[in-house]
């Protein structure tokens, strides 16, 4: 298939690749940020949100599968463009950027987003298996607190004023994972209390939003989307969707250690 | 005016090559920067010593031939110039000015500041033409081009295949150059037969070179002597998918 051959082995084909898989990796980080901010409304709303989406089924195993696979497409993409423009410019100038015109210089140097897309990106890749194996593998050796979430259920139906659902927790050692609510609430408030998961956490998304700063205008540029009419709506509109992102992420750790979210 | 030069010096494509030092005296400031070069040069001759290698032809901006890296900006800096018509007046006294060559694994050294740029003419052979002949001047309007589409094709056309733009890409890439020879065909009726072959080919060509991919940093564009619109990189972009899906299976 002279197709996918074109595809796979042009450079072209590969920053294509690589801006489409960009394009449904920020379609999940959207979603994901809004899920999260259900905890603004308080624990039942995200405990329900959270049920709803496991009780999905053969739905979000083909969602996880997608994303896993976008994901890879992602990082080989990466990692090829990369070392194919490493070998391109093996020899850096000695003398510093000092154009006659000066004030030039800054069309000239590259962004630090530019710069640092592959180690922003593995970094973030290194966070979101952390956070798997904290959040949805629950391993209890890694999230710094003496109790295990996989004990963290509620009740999913209410029965009077003592068994209110997705905010009445089920006594110690009756749920069990796929069959009762997941109390998401209450593994996120303790999960973040602790100070270097939440730093890392808020670290992590820092890096995704330079890393989206800079990916989400170039995305447009790789597919042939971007014009000088555009240029400035899409570099704001990636400058301020990256700012936006990292509020909404960042609100949640940062509100449980302060006490905002009890 | 005074200056210190860093000058990078390089016997032939397997030195490993250094920094010449040259304090040079009494340059006027209406000297272009090639000219300066040639002064310079005129003094190490009489010392008996080896004069410092450069491209250069035209002399006048448009041939492209001239190409080093001053201060580390391709061609000095200013906007819309070639090094041959930067003009000593923009340094002061007393600077030191740092000159060496392309830098790129597909530009190998040659001596001194020549690159051998051997690789963008394959990329051009590879496809930047149209391989019938065409006619000498046609009647005006007998092939009717939409005005905008000329204008373009003339933006595009500028391009003098100096390799500023991969002089100054983090990366080497070759796309603005490549973007505009595309470009630049593909927007005239003559160049329509043979629209997706020709971009097929020329990007395969282009990596094959190993020139290294667009980041879209922009740096490109802003030393292009011909200022040719980093735009063309998108509309390169969208050639190449349209060629591919056109001739996938041909």
């Amino acid at each position: 298939m002279p197709l996918v051959s074109n595809i796979l082995s042009s450079s072209l084909g590969q920053k294509y690749l690589m801006a489409l898989s960009g394009v449904g990796l920020f379609g999940f980080i959207v979603v994901h940020m809004l899920g999260n901010l259900t905890i603004l409304a308080g624990p039942a709303a995200i405990n329900e949100y959270a049920a709803k989406l496991h009780s999905m089924g053969p739905l979000l195993w083909i969602a996880r599968i997608g994303l896993l696979g976008m994901v890879g497409v992602h990082i080989w993409a990466a990692v090829r463009l990369t070392r194919d423009n490493r070998k391109a410019r093996s020899v850096q100038y000695q003398g510093a950027v000092d154009p006659v015109d000066r004030h030039r210089r800054s069309k000239i140097v590259s962004t630090y987003a530019s710069r640092t897309m592959i180690y922003s990106g593995l970094i973030i890749a290194a966070f979101a298996l952390f956070h798997i194996a904290h959040f949805t593998w629950k391993i209890p050796q890694i999230n710094g607190v003496e109790v295990d979430f996989e004990t963290f259920y509620v009740y999913e139906v209410s029965a009077g004023s003592d068994q209110v659902a997705y905010l009445t927790p089920l006594p110690d050692g009756v749920g069990k994972e796929g069959e009762n609510a997941v109390d998401v609430y209450k593994m996120l408030t303790t999960g973040f209390k602790v100070w270097w998961v939440s730093i890392f956490y808020v670290i992590a998304v820092g890096l995704l939003c330079i890393h989206l700063s800079h990916g989400l205008s170039a995305m447009f540029q790789s597919l042939g989307l971007k014009t000088k009419a555009y240029e400035k709506w899409i570099d704001h509109f990636a400058c301020a969707t990256g700012w936006l992102l990292f509020a909404g992420y960042a609100s949640v750790p940062v509100s449980i250690l302060l006490g905002f979210i009890p | 005016m005074n200056l210190k030069l860093k000058v990078w010096r390089q016997e032939n494509a397997d030195d490993p090559g250094h920094f010449g030092i040259y304090m040079v005296q009494d340059i006027a400031p209406d000297m272009s920067f090639l000219e300066m070069l040639d002064f310079v040069n005129e003094n190490i001759i009489a010392d008996d010593g080896d004069p410092i290698a450069f491209d250069s032809d035209c002399r006048e901006g448009i041939c492209g031939a001239c190409s080093m890296v001053i201060n580390g900006v391709p061609h000095g800096g200013q906007q819309g110039t070639t090094a041959c018509q930067l003009h000593m007046r923009h340094f002061c006294s007393g600077d030191t000015v740092t000159i060496e060559p392309w830098r790129a694994t597909a530009f190998p050294v040659h001596r001194d500041l020549i690159v051998n740029r051997t690789s963008f003419d394959r990329i051009q052979q590879a496809g930047g033409f149209i391989s019938v002949r065409t006619g000498s001047v046609p009647d005006a309007n007998a092939t009717p081009v939409p005005k905008e589409d000329a204008d373009l094709a003339m933006d595009a056309a500028q391009c003098i295949g100096c390799g500023a733009c991969v002089a100054a890409c983090k990366n080497a890439s070759a796309m603005l150059f490549v973007a505009a020879k595309v470009s630049h065909l593909s927007l005239v009726p003559q160049g329509q037969p043979e629209r997706e072959r020709r971009a097929i080919a020329m990007v395969k060509q282009m990596d094959k070179e190993g020139f290294g991919n667009c980041t879209v940093t922009g740096a490109c564009e802003a030393v292009c002597p011909k200022e040719i619109s980093i735009d063309f990189i998108g509309r390169l972009n969208r050639e190449y998918g349209r060629a591919i899906l056109k001739k996938g299976n041909a």
